[in-house]
């Protein structure tokens, strides 16, 4: 038995080179020891999209693209009639709702660790990317229930590009197949949000898993590890890491599948339960939790609409270019005194934007949303003058 | 001489399958970019014609153009006069959509007014915002004057009129 197995794998090898695949992509990929339960979010974040994938494959095979049939294929067919079929959309809707979560967790692990520095940068970009590829895959999946703030939801921001000078509001029109939101638009949604942006997903999480293989794992104290160092001081991913991984991934399920059962109402909206409604606006539109924070940055800048989406861009894609603004060569926040201090303002100012962003506009809530954004760029604006006294430190042969 | 002649042929090569399938690149994308374009039918909404001399003086009527509402107000003497935005002497024409928050403001009989259920938001016989959170006044669509009827969607020498006003 042993010997026909081991025939096979040798078969397979010597066309494939599957022993050299695993070696680099797992048995010979060293995981310093010096990392704490935040690390094991990556995988995480790779068990959620499988779950999405599958729960959005079966609740794909009774959905019905049309303006007229969506609504109904939704709350109807799957939620009523197909055996189970609430609970693959109810596991699609807080599976995608928890991604950003992990996502979040994962993401401010790398800036606190300084795990975007060289030579990381290309695990940095294309974990950004696949981040936006995310929010983008979630704008477009939202569309789909075809309810009243699905239907705002995408109203509203897609008229934002009518902001762009002068092909703004042709623009508007082109992405929307029609003047408003309307059937055109939701069968494109559709196939990108089904087809497209999955597959650009997939692709560019094979580019980060490789590229991280190549440069390794970063630790708390941002040490590098030499090759013979990981060898000797690391633990190889397969079997080792992820024989603890499995032990999160249960604990991660648990919580998971709570949400799924007993909680499953903040990914559903009420106001998504009645029809989409081109002449009826509801009193107050709001996006989903993870995307609060960058809309309270657009509604930040209440004085004017321009600055808002100017900024409200600014924010979605301006922690890309970390690598570039926080050029210290110290990498870990535990020996940033300064940058730990303003790591966790931005940490708490971001929560405040998410908070601020489910409430109205008016008032006291504008002037603290203004001063929450101006906080959230600050950061990004103090990490070079951080960046700039460390330096200093260092060449006068300060701490490290 | 030779030498250069050499590379030039390799080059010619190069250049020319670069061109041809630069050009079917570029045309693939056309074609794609076009495939998003609005349908014919969603285009023939573009302009929408409304007989005027239908409404009776008082009377509100809703043209639905390109998916918004469209109030037409035939006014009568006693609402509130405003020359600047005012179509063929009598009428208020105006996009029925809150600016504040893209609501649909409803039209108060007794009051002579528009109010928007959403934030309280009011708006005169005009279209004026008058009261409440709304920043502009209801605005005015393009439309062009063809004897009794208004055309939504084209910008005639009115509208343009009022626009400068």
């Amino acid at each position: 038995m042993e010997k026909k197995k081991g025939g096979f794998i040798q078969w397979l090898d010597e066309r494939l080179a599957i022993n050299a695949l695993m070696k680099i992509m797992m048995t010979e990929y060293y995981i310093p020891k010096n990392i704490n339960f935040l690390w094991s979010f990556g995988v995480l974040i790779m068990l959620v999209l499988v779950i999405l994938i599958i729960s959005g494959l079966f609740v794909l095979m009774y959905y019905k693209p049309d303006a007229k049939l969506a609504f109904d294929s939704v709350n109807k067919t799957i939620m009523m009639d197909v055996e189970y079929g609430w609970l693959f959309r109810h596991i699609h809707a807080v599976g995608a709702s928890i991604m950003f979560l992990v996502l979040f967790v994962h993401m401010g692990r790398g800036i606190y660790y300084g795990s975007f520095k060289p030579p990381r940068e290309i695990v940095w970009l294309t974990g950004y990317l696949l981040f936006i590829l995310m929010a983008a895959t979630a704008f477009t999946g939202y569309l789909l229930p075809w309810g009243q703030m699905s239907y705002w939801a995408a109203q509203t921001i897609t008229t934002l590009f009518e902001k762009i000078p002068v092909i703004g509001p042709d623009l508007v029109i082109w992405i929307r197949g029609n003047f408003i939101v309307e059937d055109a638009t939701l069968t494109r949604f559709f196939a990108l949000h089904v087809v497209l942006l999955p597959l650009l997903l997939i692709v560019f999480t094979g580019i980060h898993l490789y590229a991280v293989r190549i440069v390794g794992s970063n630790n708390e104290d941002g040490i590098e590890l030499t090759k013979e160092e990981k060898k000797t001081k690391g633990i190889p991913f397969w079997p080792v890491f992820m024989s603890k991984e499995f032990f999160v991934m249960s604990v991660f399920l648990i919580f998971f599948f709570y949400l799924v059962f007993f909680q499953f109402h903040f990914a559903m909206d009420p106001i998504n339960f009645t029809p989409a409604n081109y002449l009826q606006t509801p009193p107050h539109i709001y996006p989903e939790w993870y995307f609060l924070a960058f809309y309270e940055v657009l509604r930040g800048f209440f004085f004017s609409q321009n600055l808002g989406l100017i900024a409200f861009v600014l924010s979605m894609f301006v922690a890309m270019f970390l690598p570039w603004i926080d050029t210290s060569p110290i990498k870990s926040g535990n020996y940033r005194p300064l940058y730990k201090i303003a790591f966790w303002i931005f940490v708490a100012d971001f929560v405040f934007l998410t908070v601020l962003g489910k409430l109205p506009p008016t008032g006291l809530y504008g002037w603290l949303g203004f001063i929450g954004t101006l906080i959230f760029f600050g950061f990004f604006i103090a990490l070079p003058i951080i960046s700039k006294i460390e330096k200093k430190q260092i060449e006068r042969g300060g701490n490290q | 001489m030779a030498e250069e002649e050499k590379v030039t042929r390799r080059d010619f090569l190069l250049y020319a399958m670069g061109g041809w399938a630069a050009i079917g690149v570029g045309a693939s994308l056309y074609a794609m970019y076009k495939t998003w374009e609005p349908l014919p039918e969603v285009k023939a909404q573009a302009t929408v014609k409304f007989d005027l001399s239908e409404v009776q003086p008082g009377e509100l009527r809703v043209v639905a153009w390109r998916g918004k509402p469209v109030f037409v107000l035939r006014k009568t003497p006693d609402m509130i006069k405003c020359p600047d935005r005012t179509v063929k002497d009598e009428y208020t024409v105006v996009i029925g959509i809150c600016t504040h928050l893209g609501c649909i403001p409803n039209w108060e009989e007794d009051k002579k007014i528009w109010h928007c259920p959403c934030h309280g938001g009011e708006y005169d016989a005009c279209g004026r915002n008058i009261f409440g959170p709304p920043p502009r006044p209801l605005a005015i669509p393009p439309f062009k004057i063809e004897g009794n009827t208004i055309v939504l969607g084209e910008e005639g020498p009115e509208y343009k009129k009022l626009m400068k006003g």
